[in-house]
């Protein structure tokens, strides 16, 4: 590490790792109410588990991001972060705000609204947040010595993701177009700018791990964030088909979001081809079992996953099914979780100046938790197929459908807890890493 | 080879074209002529009802038009399905309604809510859903086919 204020990082990725842990008991509480264990049901009612689950996902992911960009643009832009002071503000704010919505989704202060459930006033917090976050991060890019590409796309991901949020916080009354605005905030970001972020960190990653040309990747990052907005913008229509919409989005959300896999095929082969070609080999082969897990993982569960249930005709039969929440856990994990526990991997030795990246544990929590998401997400597509087939097709009620799901429940259960137990071994290795250490600072990190 | 600045204007290009023509079609489909989002049928009451939806985060049990969490029943057709008084007897239950066994929130809704609710879920299964609606519906799939 060359720049003391990189250590500001460390604190973000404590947040994130401290309300990742979070996130699995409330998806466990969930879990349980499926096989008929609602115990908590009166206080912890499956609504709030919901939404404090997802929301604790999106607040660690943005956590680990902006920690992400906190390492990585001093480095790239070869200056101290303008104010470790401010950024410390913005840390304590962004932990306030995701406190305050957590604690009232268990009272009724929420908005009802999937994803977007942060009442209307924390949203305005939010915004002010955001923008502290991207006054620090874009300052200090464009004060710095360079503005490389790298660089340039991780700020404007993060600067798009900030404006994309404001669809997300207009009133409608129909549910019609409330709906077709969500999407605007949610589809545009996993599907859009986050990948930005995402090939962002990669590119980063990459260049740092593989010895590659930087030149030579930011090419290929370019190609890669280039096919993300050909396909995913106007692939945002795979949202629009039954939701009460002029039919132009069957044939044009069909047509792009078909193509969006590309995008992921991209970044996968991208990391591979890159592994291959780099000389230098960095110690730190754990970072790159992240990364390159990452590319491979995204690829399968937004790509090949999110191409199962994407063409008109088979989502009229999936959409809004166990199929979605399939979907919806391999491409988390894959294209957003991965590559933050990546980031964290890699600046984690290099900000405390200890090398434990060789230890059993840290390797073991990589397979464990690899191994237990795919036999979650196996889980959840079988009860998925099964939910589809009874009750859209032999048109079987709702909850006697359900009852055959059960089991399949239990079984994402049992790999829930392997996937627990290795990410319970990732934050033993994070703990046992200590602070960040001023000796860590070295001229080449 | 493609080179840097190549693959730079490339991604620039793309997001512009498509960026642009998303805008287009979002403004086609919300035109009059091509709106089916029920827009006229829209009561003060059917919005009224759709905020007590969203205060109590119904979707996050149910799905509506597709779109919530998977624990709880579709409810896009649910008025054709199971008839005003079935659904006040659901929203008015004192203990959590849970005939199968899952529990839904016991509100215990007084008639105005309950009332405004009813008007927002016939409002939502009345629109056009380019052929959803027959497939969450097993009542209206036998008749309209
Ligand atoms: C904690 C989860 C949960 C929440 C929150 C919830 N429900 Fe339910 N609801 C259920 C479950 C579970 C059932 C089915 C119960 C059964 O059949 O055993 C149900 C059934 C219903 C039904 C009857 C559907 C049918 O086909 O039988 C209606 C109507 C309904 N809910 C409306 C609502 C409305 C309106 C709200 C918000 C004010 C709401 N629910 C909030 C869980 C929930
Ligand atoms: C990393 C990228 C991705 C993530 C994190 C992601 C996540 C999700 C999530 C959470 C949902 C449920 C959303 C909701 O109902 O509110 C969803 C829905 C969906 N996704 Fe993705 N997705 C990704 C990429 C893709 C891609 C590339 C495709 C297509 C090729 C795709 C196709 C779909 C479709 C069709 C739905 C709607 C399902 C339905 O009708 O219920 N996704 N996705
Ligand atoms: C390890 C234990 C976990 C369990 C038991 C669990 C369980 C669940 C359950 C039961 C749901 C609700 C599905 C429904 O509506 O019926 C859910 C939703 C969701 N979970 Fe998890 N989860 C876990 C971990 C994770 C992780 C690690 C991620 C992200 C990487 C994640 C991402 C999501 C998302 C995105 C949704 C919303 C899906 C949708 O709406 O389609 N979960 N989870
Ligand atoms: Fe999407």
């Amino acid at each position: 590490m060359k720049y003391k204020s990189q250590q500001i990082a460390y604190w973000f990725f404590a947040l994130c790792i401290l309300l990742f842990a979070l996130q699995i008991t409330y998806g466990f509480i969930m879990g349980f109410a499926r096989i008929g264990w609602d115990g908590l049901h009166d206080i912890i009612p499956f609504n709030t588990a919901r939404a404090v689950h997802t929301n604790l996902l999106v607040v660690w992911l943005l956590s680990g991001f902006m920690g992400a960009a906190y390492y990585i643009i001093p480095e790239e832009a070869q200056r101290e972060l303008v104010s470790v002071k401010l950024a410390f503000v913005q840390f304590f704010s962004l932990a306030l705000v995701g406190v305050i919505a957590i604690v009232g989704y268990h009272f009724n202060y929420w908005e009802g609204r999937k994803f977007l459930e942060i009442p209307r006033e924390l949203d305005y917090l939010v915004v002010v947040n955001v923008l502290l976050f991207l006054g620090l991060i874009l300052t200090t890019l464009f004060k710095g010595k360079r503005q490389t590409t790298t660089a340039m796309v991780l700020s404007m991901g993060l600067l798009f993701a900030a404006l994309l949020y404001l669809p997300g916080m207009i009133w409608f009354d129909s549910q019609v177009m409330d709906s077709f605005f969500r999407w605007w905030v949610v589809h545009l970001w996993v599907e859009g700018v986050w990948e930005l972020i995402m090939g962002g960190i990669l590119a980063f990653l990459l260049i740092k791990l593989t010895g590659v040309d930087r030149e030579v990747i930011e090419k290929w990052l370019y190609v890669i964030v280039g096919l993300t907005f050909l396909s995913g913008v106007l692939g945002t229509g795979h949202h629009y088909y039954y939701i009460g919409v002029n039919k132009i989005w069957l044939v044009v959300g069909g047509i792009f979001s078909a193509l969006e896999p590309l995008a992921f095929l991209g970044m996968a082969l991208f990391a591979v081809y890159m592994y291959r070609k780099g000389e230098k080999k960095h110690p730190n082969k754990l970072a790159l079992f992240w990364t390159i897990g990452s590319a491979i993982v995204s690829f399968i569960g937004a790509g090949l996953l999110g191409f199962a249930h994407t063409l008109p005709q088979t989502n009229l039969y999936t959409h809004g099914t166990l199929v979605t929440a399939m979907h919806g856990h391999y491409a988390f994990w894959g294209a957003y979780a991965m590559i933050v526990l990546a980031i964290i991997s890699y600046s984690v030795p290099n900000m405390t100046g200890r090398k434990r990246f060789d230890k059993t544990a840290g390797h073991m929590a990589f397979w464990l938790s690899n191994i237990g998401m795919l036999g979650m997400v196996v889980a959840l597509g079988v009860a998925g197929v099964v939910q589809v087939y009874l009750e859209r097709r032999l048109k079987m009620d709702f909850m006697v459908a359900q009852e055959e799901t059960k089991i399949h429940f239990v079984v994402m259960l049992l790999c829930a807890t392997l996937f627990t137990v290795g990410i319970v071994m990732y934050m033993y290795e994070f703990i046992r890493y200590g602070k960040p250490s001023d000796e860590a600072l070295e001229p080449a990190a | 080879m493609l080179s840097k600045s190549q693959a730079r204007a490339f991604f620039l290009g793309g997001t512009v074209v498509t960026f642009l023509i998303f805008i287009g079609l979002t403004i086609y489909s919300f035109a009059p002529k091509n709106d089916q989002t029920n827009r006229d049928k829209l009561t003060a009451e059917v919005a009224k009802g759709k905020r007590i939806w969203e205060s109590n985060n119904c979707m996050g049990c149910h799905t509506i038009l597709g779109e919530g969490a998977y624990y709880a029943p579709e409810l896009t057709k649910v008025v054709e399905r199971r008839g005003e008084p079935f659904i006040r007897a659901v929203l008015q239950s004192p203990v959590p309604w849970a005939p199968n066994g899952r529990k839904m929130v016991a509100y215990a809704m007084n008639d105005e809510d309950t009332e405004a609710v009813i008007a927002y879920l016939k409002w939502i299964g009345e629109i056009d859903l380019n052929g959803f609606d027959r497939v969450v519906s097993p009542l209206s799939k036998g008749e309209k086919q």
